[in-house]
């Protein structure tokens, strides 16, 4: 595992080396993490942020912060520098707590390739606008176990990330050991959210029976259960229609993923998870049917979250049928941003009414080469978008600077309810005293447009070149240190530090926790039932071993055994052996809502 | 109106008829056609039992009801012959049957030789519909790929396709749960599945129906959460269909905590009866506003010995429930009794609709003169209370006992003879033929095959893409047979080809071998939204 890790950094190295950054003296890349917090206060000097409007989910009031050891130490009006500090002015800015990007994929494998943002790259760009945490998705290969998966994505992130991180685990593919393995991350690896795909047929899709079983293993760690909702088998179907069209174009991408095979698998995943009484989190709400799926299920009470993206709030799906190939292909990813121009819209209004609530990115990005090997075949295609740099800057001008919602929720979308759902908060998503001082500050009158040619990923087409957007970071504080200012990036690979999460989240268990107590079934006590049964005939009559029929499979259901301590003999003249199949006028004297059979009747 | 050879002759006023023919009065009556009983099972063989009305005491009781033709379904054993269990069926009903059946062919599994059988059926014996499962684990149930498949087969065949929804996978688990808790009555069998697993069932297969672009029947709509789904989706465009059943619409899944073990059980069926009291009122505003479509009853009942198999293991009960009988009448109390909709929707929903939508109209569903001699003379006024010492069923209990209808059929005439008058049925055996039916009906296919040829997909014409391609490695990072995370299983795709007509030399410098895997920093010189790399860009 010494040298798969070790060229990545070399590479990153190389980059800083040509961007000559300063701090790259100043620290070694340190492969432990243990030691990064420690290390790490040496660095920060401590900064006041003066004037600024403070900007939290649930209100916003002027006052200076003063931020010392990569924490918020105070927060109050004419604060007094102690000593010699660097003081920010913040007038006319709003300091909000930095972004969490609950969902990028950084080192996702497809096809033996890897993005090409990995985690130096990724967290750049997540800095640069203004997301000052990520959490990543671990996908172990097949044959890789989900612990040593998680620890090649610690050992890579702790090595490369700039910012804060913490991890998802993919459950890729169902094992007997399973609960095992969840139960050792869960309990000593700070991991509470794994995602299960329900599509993906062959490769990782997993059967209703299976998510039913995971989902109650999660319950009962008190993890959260992540799904990505798309129908494989209608998918895989679908694909080889198209195929048979001969569409093999990036457009066929979106046709065999239509947006009622999202929205019917997240009705099956709400349904899922209301049986196995587990609260679920819809990553990638892409279409306007899956999300008005997960508004109703939240209506009718389930524990449901959806996850909007970067791409679905900030573009459409129309690309798909662009003549430039490239460009097109650049917008493949599953579910598919939607053709329907309308869905921006849509969702973003969901989330300003908290039907929705939080936003990822979903960034997972391959150069136009890699996307390339798909050429032909639009199956092949890698699939993901960026996303992790705009994510902020496309949420404010959807939502905040089209008056669709307040700046206090778009701090709720953007950062707190991603903190409060996974479990780090008031540590992160709150500008309050003994917070991590992860700020952003804010600057809502500034203008930028989207493009290729300023973004910081190594690719070539961003999916929003050319958006325009009305807000925009213009300093970001990430650990108490300031990493951007006025468009300079000052970031040190390995600085991020691995963020462990505890299980149970409030904001999410509470209510389940509740439900599990008044949700204790009892069966009817009856006295047993004494009158006449039907001797089941033995299996002659169908030749396929008779299976019986609803019995589950995992319990051996005896065949009913003639109890010998019961009389085959009644008063109503039908005897034990009177009970010969097809004797269909056979009458047992038992008038209906009249006499029971029942002895013990209370 | 006048009757003659077992269709209807002539209908006006002041009819003039031939001497030698009964009159019948039926001033201040209504009369309407015979009723259509969509959903039976009147030889549905469970663990070795068969259900306890056969086809004669299932159509007798039928008849006494109003209702004058049947449509049954026939269940093979999985991966027997469908054609096999078909005649089986023919049989059996041509002997005992008293009115006019038809039958559903059940599709119990999804294997290759199927695909001819279906096509006999349809094109040779009459049938165009057939039934597929979500539900029964590792016995009927099909996956969602096998439901895509049979679909598509089923829709250029022209069929009506059925579907018993509920997910069969939460039902095992479910069962599973309530087995572990100790829980063995009855009751276990509503509380294993909940209404949300019908419900989720019905959303997909509404949605598989929708990408096939076919119609899709939803048999038994049994709760709220299901009839909603379907409601939704008719807005939306699918073409669905849905048919509430008797005791959906008549009574409510309380009953299953009876401490009354046998009546409890006489409830089970599948998707269970919902406990929430207010779904018959529900299923009804549907009916009667158009939403759902038909009724039938699920008759299927067994008796109260045959129940009693499932005594200690709730998930051995065999299912089914009686409704045959009571259906018309509690769809007038129900529906009509109480101003919900009118007399000619009830017709609708009684007859007409299925005659439409199983393609037997206007020979049936019409008082139409041509039309078969199918008539009920209907006595709105008429009370009549439901219990299981006058029923015809052979059954102990009768789920709807002590129900109070207004409205029942005075007269019942079948193929123009009369075989129930004021209380007393005159039936013979073996009497009810069986209407074939053709397939592709009009009210379902018309819009499918206008749909197809409006939702034509063409791809986008690109030029060739010249670009650099990235070479994927040959041998996976960790040493495992490359899952590759895009190419789709079930075809054998091989991996890119390297083309030997393309160079490999490019003028941004970089080069084949450059593309190495992680080489983070890796550009290729293609400016974005700039040069394409398309030769052709139109």
């Amino acid at each position: 595992m010494e040298t798969p890790a070790r060229e990545p950094i070399e590479a990153s190295e190389y980059l800083l080396r040509k961007l000559a950054l300063p701090e790259f003296s100043t620290r070694r890349v340190d492969s432990a993490s243990s030691a990064g917090a420690q290390t790490y206060q040496a660095l920060s000097d401590g900064l006041l942020i003066r004037g600024g409007k403070i900007v939290n989910d649930d209100q916003s009031f002027h006052a200076d912060v003063l931020v010392e050891d990569g924490l918020i130490k105070q927060i109050g009006e004419k604060l007094v520098a102690p000593g010699d500090i660097r003081t920010i002015d913040a007038h006319g800015l709003l300091v909000l707590p930095g972004g969490i990007d609950v969902h990028t994929r950084l080192q996702m494998p497809a096809l033996g390739m890897v993005p090409a943002d990995d985690f130096f790259q990724g967290t750049k760009a997540a800095l640069a606008g203004g997301t000052t945490m990520i959490l990543d998705h671990v996908f172990p290969d097949a044959g890789v176990s989900l612990l040593a998966a998680y620890e090649q994505w610690r050992e890579r992130a702790d090595a490369l990330a700039c910012c804060d991180y913490s991890l998802h685990v993919d459950i890729a593919r169902w094992h007997e050991s399973i609960k095992e393995e969840l139960e050792a991350l869960v309990k000593d690896k700070g991991v509470n959210s794994f995602l299960v795909f329900m599509s993906y047929k062959d490769r990782c899709q997993c059967a209703d029976g299976q998510m039913y079983e995971i989902f109650s293993i999660i319950r009962d760690l008190g993890a959260l259960a992540l799904v990505h909702a798309e129908n494989g088998d209608i998918v895989d179907e679908e694909q080889k229609r198209m195929l048979e069209l001969s569409i093999t174009g990036p457009e066929g991408h979106v046709l065999s993923h239509p947006e009622e095979v999202e929205a019917e698998a997240t009705y099956r995943a709400v349904i899922i998870a209301k049986q196995a009484n587990c609260p679920l989190y819809v990553t990638k709400v892409m279409s306007k049917g899956a999300a008005d799926v997960v508004a109703q299920a939240k209506r009718r009470g389930a524990v449901v979250f959806g996850e909007p993206i970067t791409a679905s709030l900030g573009t459409d799906g129309s690309h798909y049928w662009s003549k430039n190939w490239a460009k097109a292909a650049a917008f493949v990813t599953s579910p598919p941003i939607s053709p329907d121009p309308s869905t921006s819209d849509h969702l973003t209004a969901l989330l300003s009414s908290g039907d929705l609530q939080v936003t990822g990115s979903a960034h997972c990005t391959f150069s136009t080469a890699q996307k390339a090997v798909g050429k032909d075949n639009f199956t092949l295609i890698p699939e993901g978008t960026n996303g992790v740099e705009e994510r902020m800057a496309v949420v404010w001008e959807r939502g905040v600077a089209s008056g669709k919602m307040d700046e206090n929720q778009f701090v709720a979308v953007t950062s707190t309810n991603a903190a409060k759902i996974f479990n780090l908060y008031p540590r992160k998503g709150r500008v309050a005293v003994g917070s991590d001082a992860d700020l952003v500050l804010w600057n809502p009158r500034m203008t930028r447009v989207i493009s290729a040619k300023s973004h910081h990923l190594n690719v070539e087409y961003n999916i929003f070149e050319g958006v325009e957007c009305r807000g925009a970071p213009t300093v970001v504080i990430s650990q108490g240190r300031v990493v951007v200012e006025d468009g300079n990036l000052l970031v040190t690979p390995g600085a991020g530090r691995f963020v462990p999460r505890k299980t149970f989240p409030d904001f999410v268990y509470k209510r389940v926790k509740a439900r599990n107590r008044l949700a204790e079934i009892h069966g009817v006590p009856r006295g047993l039932y004494d009158g006449p049964v039907h001797e089941a005939v033995a299996p002659a009559k169908a030749a396929s071993g008779a299976p019986v029929r609803t019995s589950c499979p995992g319990k051996i259901s005896l065949p009913p055994v003639r109890n010998l301590h019961q009389s085959g003999f009644s008063l109503s003249g039908s005897q034990a052996d009177d009970h010969v199949a097809r004797r269909t006028a056979q009458k047992i004297m038992a008038p209906p809502g009249g006499r029971s059979n029942i002895t013990s009747l209370s | 109106m006048h009757l003659e050879g077992g269709i209807i002759k002539q209908i006006g006023e002041n009819l003039v008829v031939p001497g030698g023919v009964k009159v019948i009065e039926a001033n201040g009556r209504m009369v309407i056609p015979g009723g259509i009983d969509v959903n039976t099972y009147l030889q549905k063989p469970s663990q070795g039992m068969t259900a306890a009305d056969d086809f004669f005491q299932g159509t007798r009781a039928a008849l006494a009801g109003g209702t004058t033709m049947i449509i049954d379904h026939v269940v093979p054993e999985p991966g027997s012959s469908l054609l096999a269990s078909f005649e089986k069926w023919h049989e059996a009903a041509d002997t005992k049957s008293c009115c006019d059946y038809s039958l559903h062919v059940d599709i119990t599994s999804w294997h290759d030789g199927i695909r001819e059988e279906l096509e006999v059926l349809v094109q040779d014996k009459g049938i165009n519909s057939f039934q597929v499962y979500m539900a029964y684990k590792d016995l009927y149930q099909m996956s969602d790929s096998q439901l895509y498949e049979a679909f598509t087969f089923l829709k250029g065949l022209g069929a009506v396709i059925l579907v018993h929804a509920e997910n069969g996978d939460l039902i095992v688990q479910g069962q599973k749960r309530i087995l572990e808790l100790g829980i063995t009555g009855p009751e276990g069998h509503a509380l294993s599945r909940p209404e949300g697993v019908e419900a989720e069932a019905v959303f997909r297969a509404i949605t598989i129906a929708g990408r096939v672009n076919c119609p899709v029947y939803i048999t038994k709509v049994m709760s709220k959460g299901a009839a909603d789904v379907i409601a939704l989706a008719r807005k939306k465009g699918p073409l669905v269909f849905g048919e509430p059943i008797a005791a959906s619409l008549g009574t409510d899944g309380t009953s299953y905590w009876s401490k009354n073990w046998a009546k409890a059980a006489a409830f089970v069926t599948a998707p269970p009866l919902s406990p929430d009291p207010t779904t018959p009122d529900h299923l009804t505003s549907l009916l009667a506003c158009g939403d759902l479509q038909v009724t039938g009853s699920g008759h299927c009942p067994y008796s109260t010995a045959q129940k009693a198999v499932g005594k200690d293991n709730f998930t051995l009960i065999p299912e089914g429930v009686n409704g045959v009988e009571e259906r018309m009448a509690i769809v007038w109390d129900k529906a009509v009794a109480s101003g919900k909709m009118d007399e000619n929707q009830f017709v609708a929903v009684t007859s007409t609709n299925a005659a439409k939508i199983f393609n037997v109209y206007p020979r049936k569903g019409r008082l139409a003169v041509g039309s078969d001699a199918d008539v009920v003379i209907w006595d709105p006024d008429r009370a009549k209370t439901i219990t299981a010492k006058s029923h015809k069923s052979a059954v102990e209990y009768n789920i709807f006992e002590g129900m109070e209808c207004r409205g029942s059929p005075l007269v019942v005439i079948s193929q123009g003879k009369i075989v129930f008058q004021d209380g007393s049925l005159s039936v013979s055996k073996g009497l009810g033929r069986f209407i074939p039916r053709k397939p592709f009906p009009e009210h379902l296919y018309q819009r499918v095959k206008i749909r197809s040829k409006v939702h034509g997909l063409h791809g986008v014409s690109r030029g060739m893409y010249d670009g650099p391609v990235y070479e994927v490695p040959a041998t996976p990072k960790y040493a495992t047979p490359a899952p590759s995370a895009k190419c789709s299983p079930s075809k054998h795709q091989p991996p890119p080809i390297r083309n030997l007509h393309q160079s490999n030399f490019s003028l941004s410098g970089a080069q084949t071998d450059d593309h190495n895997p992680r080489r983070t920093g890796h550009r290729i010189v293609a400016p974005p939204g700039g040069r394409s790399n398309i030769t052709s860009l139109g």
